[in-house]
């Protein structure tokens, strides 16, 4: 599986290091709770960043890439973080032929970022899915659980704006 | 049974649904509050464990689980007791209890509601199964999806370790058991047993070669005994009542229940537990209550992903662990999913060929590229554009990946593909001869049109089409121009009043 590192700087808070620390000082007298660790790390910090495997690695006393090696193999481990909002623009056939790429294109240019990437402030993060059975309302694209469609580029500073904070 | 002329409700074991049940492995689900040991107490609960400890050896033990007949219900089907003796004959400093609570196969949960309605009774088999192979250790490794079945499991032990049937000196007896949790994180290679115990002891859930196998060389390189939930389920029961209880039910080599999960397209779904040996057509018919819409019915996959398809020419196959591998499926973990004429074979072979491609852990080539050349030969053949050459291919691909792969999820990819090549051939030769899906769900070789006769020319598809495809001025014949089409289906739902479009 291939998965997308996330490049937004770690801006992990000093109560989530501590909560991490105590959760390592638990478990790290057994190798084994690797993964036990790295499901409770990405509980406290939603996922899982270079420099939180780099704080269990060091806490564990276990090889970096090792750590990053189980972090890759699992689908529930997370290297990106998702967004308050997370986007999902559409590209199956229906909404690709009416455009899609072009929104997509739109959204990234908008907010900075690429898909499966998320922004600063972590308020969006973008993703493109397959069809979500719209095609009738295509080119489509969802916002957590609200779905736009017959969406034109033209129109989506408009709906962005609706989700400021 | 007198016949009834009221509509009295019928009792619950009169009703169809569960007349030809047994429940067994899911006797106390639903029955006895599952956080509450006590409950399980009060139904013979830890009386099993008990009884062994306090009068039995554990070969004896060994003996009764060997004399029950019980095979694996995780899918393989290997005799438990054997299993049993094979670590227990093995000496070593320490041994190990693996519950096997990964259930992996898309649309079962046979093994999740044990564990969510009787912990107890997983928390007592693996202290059997500990005592009978010399192991004083035990994991639990739960999907990760299973958040309500972890929790109960944690009250289980806990309770356990309080009322004394964990820890130290259980009864007395000089055993000592304990037993961890541990939680998945997405990966179905994991509920493959060598790969399972690599992920609990921290690792990437690659499969390792066998032999050694776990009963010589297991978790941790320990002698490790590893059964599945239901498995398990079965085992304090067959202590407490002996083995001719269990021995009773079920075929000749095939002892005791299945519990099966019935999806698809049948009327009644939901967990089934009947006797090994009860026919397909009884579970669809008269549990399952038949197809909905009046549909025929075509085939039921079992064993999901790694299983195969029995067609409807097979229906009164008796069901168990012989039987399907005979006829080249397998039982699997207890995923039944039924298929009626709208579904398409090719199309359902591709559906699991998708997932194992997902799936492949990608250690060895057989599986990770083989797989991938199968899903492009299918799609191929969906698409139209395949020849008879591409079939043959396909086919002796499909055998070299099962043979060559290192785990059993590359050796049982190509089942899907198989069962439904030997049950479905004109379904395929179809596809490829006459560019044609006879059940019209491959999109590429569909099509939709529109019938001049029935046409009013309302417009109503035209706006619709997301690709313009559809010409014609108002209240004049719309033509679909195929070469633009997309077969999204959004005219046909459209024209749903006048109905002038069909998808052919
Ligand atoms: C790819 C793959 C996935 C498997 N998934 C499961 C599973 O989810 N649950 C399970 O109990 N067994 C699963 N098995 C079977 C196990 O490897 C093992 O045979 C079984 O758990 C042994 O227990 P049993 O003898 O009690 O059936 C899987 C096997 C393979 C090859
Ligand atoms: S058969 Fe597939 S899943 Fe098993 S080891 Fe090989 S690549 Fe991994
Ligand atoms: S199926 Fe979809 S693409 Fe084809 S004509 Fe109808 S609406 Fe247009
Ligand atoms: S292709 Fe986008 S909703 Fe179907």
């Amino acid at each position: 599986m291939l998965k997308k590192i996330s490049k937004i700087p770690f801006n992990g808070t000093p109560e989530q290091e501590e909560q991490l620390r105590a959760v390592i000082e638990e478990c790290k007298s057994d190798k084994s709770l690797l993964m036990h660790v790295m499901q409770r790390a990405q509980h406290i910090y939603g996922y899982l960043p270079f420099e939180v495997q780099a704080m269990i690695a060091d806490g564990m006393d276990i090889p970096l890439e090792k750590v990053y090696g189980v972090s890759t193999f699992y689908a529930q481990f997370a290297l990106s973080p998702k967004g308050k909002y997370n986007i999902s623009v559409c590209l199956g056939t229906a909404c690709y032929v009416k455009g899609s790429q072009e929104i997509l294109d739109k959204i990234c240019e908008k907010l900075g970022i690429g898909p499966d990437e998320c922004t600063k402030d972590g308020i969006f993060s973008i993703e493109a899915c397959r069809c979500i059975g719209a095609c009738g309302l295509a080119p489509v694209m969802m916002i957590n659980e609200d779905v736009y469609g017959n969406l034109k580029p033209d129109q989506i500073d408009q709906i962005l704006a609706k989700y400021t904070d | 049974m007198a016949e009834q002329k009221t509509t009295a409700i019928k009792p619950l074991n009169k009703m169809n649904f569960y007349k030809k049940q047994q429940r067994l492995a899911l006797r106390n689900c639903g029955v006895i509050d599952p956080e509450s040991i006590d409950e399980y107490i009060a139904v013979d609960g830890y009386q099993a464990l008990a009884k062994a400890l306090t009068g039995l050896k554990p070969e004896d033990v060994i003996q009764i689980i060997k004399d029950s007949g019980l095979r694996g219900r995780g899918g393989g089907g290997f005799p438990t007791g054997l299993k049993w003796d094979f670590t227990a004959r093995n000496s070593a400093d320490q041994k190990y209890v693996v519950c096997n609570a990964d259930e992996g196969d898309p649309g079962a949960f046979m093994d999740r509601s044990v564990l969510e309605g009787d912990p107890h009774c997983i928390v007592e088999a693996m202290a059997l199964c500990g005592y009978a192979t010399g192991a004083t250790e035990g994991y639990i490794y739960v999907r990760a999806e299973y958040p309500v079945a972890v929790k109960r499991l944690e009250i289980a032990i806990a309770q356990a370790k309080e009322y004394g049937f964990l820890g130290k000196n259980i009864f007395e007896s000089g055993f000592d058991f304990d037993l961890h949790i541990r939680l998945g994180a997405g990966a179905f290679v994991c509920g493959e047993e060598t790969a399972l115990m690599t992920s609990i002891e921290g690792n990437r859930g690659e499969p390792r070669p066998r032999p050694p196998y776990p009963a010589v060389k297991g978790l941790f390189g320990k002698p490790t005994t590893e059964n599945n939930v239901e498995t398990f389920a079965n085992v304090p029961q067959i202590i407490l009542k002996g083995a001719g209880f269990f021995a009773a039910m079920g075929t000749e080599k095939s002892k005791g229940t299945k519990v099966f999960a019935l999806g698809g397209k049948i009327n009644n779904t939901g967990l089934v537990e009947i006797p090994m040996g009860t026919t397909l057509r009884e579970i669809i018919e008269e549990i399952g209550g038949g197809i909905p819409g009046g549909k025929k019915f075509k085939a039921a996959q079992t064993g999901g992903p790694s299983g195969g398809c029995i067609p409807v020419s097979l229906i009164d196959t008796p069901i168990d662990y012989d039987n399907l591998t005979a006829i080249g499926c397998m039982m699997g973990s207890g995923g039944l999913i039924v298929m009626d004429e709208d579904n398409c074979m090719v199309d359902i072979a591709k559906f699991f060929l998708d997932f194992t491609v997902d799936e492949s852990c990608g250690k060895c080539s057989p599986c990770r590229i083989g797989t991938k050349r199968m899903q492009e030969m299918l799609e191929k053949i969906i698409e139209g554009k395949a020849t008879m050459q591409d079939l043959e291919k396909l086919e002796e691909l499909a055998h070299y990946i099962k043979e060559n792969s290192l785990c059993g999820l590359g050796q049982t990819a190509p089942n899907p593909v198989l069962a439904t090549m030997k049950f479905f051939k004109d379904e395929y030769i179809a596809h490829v001869v006459e560019k044609r899906c006879p059940s019209a769900q491959c999109k590429s070789l569909l099509r939709y049109v529109i019938d001049p006769e029935k046409c009013i020319g309302c417009t109503l598809c035209a706006r619709v089409c997301p690709v313009d495809a559809i010409t014609g001025e108002p209240k004049k014949l719309h033509v679909i121009d195929q070469e633009k089409c997309i077969k999204c289906g959004a005219c046909m739902a459209a024209c749903k009043r006048v109905q002038a479009i069909s998808r052919i």
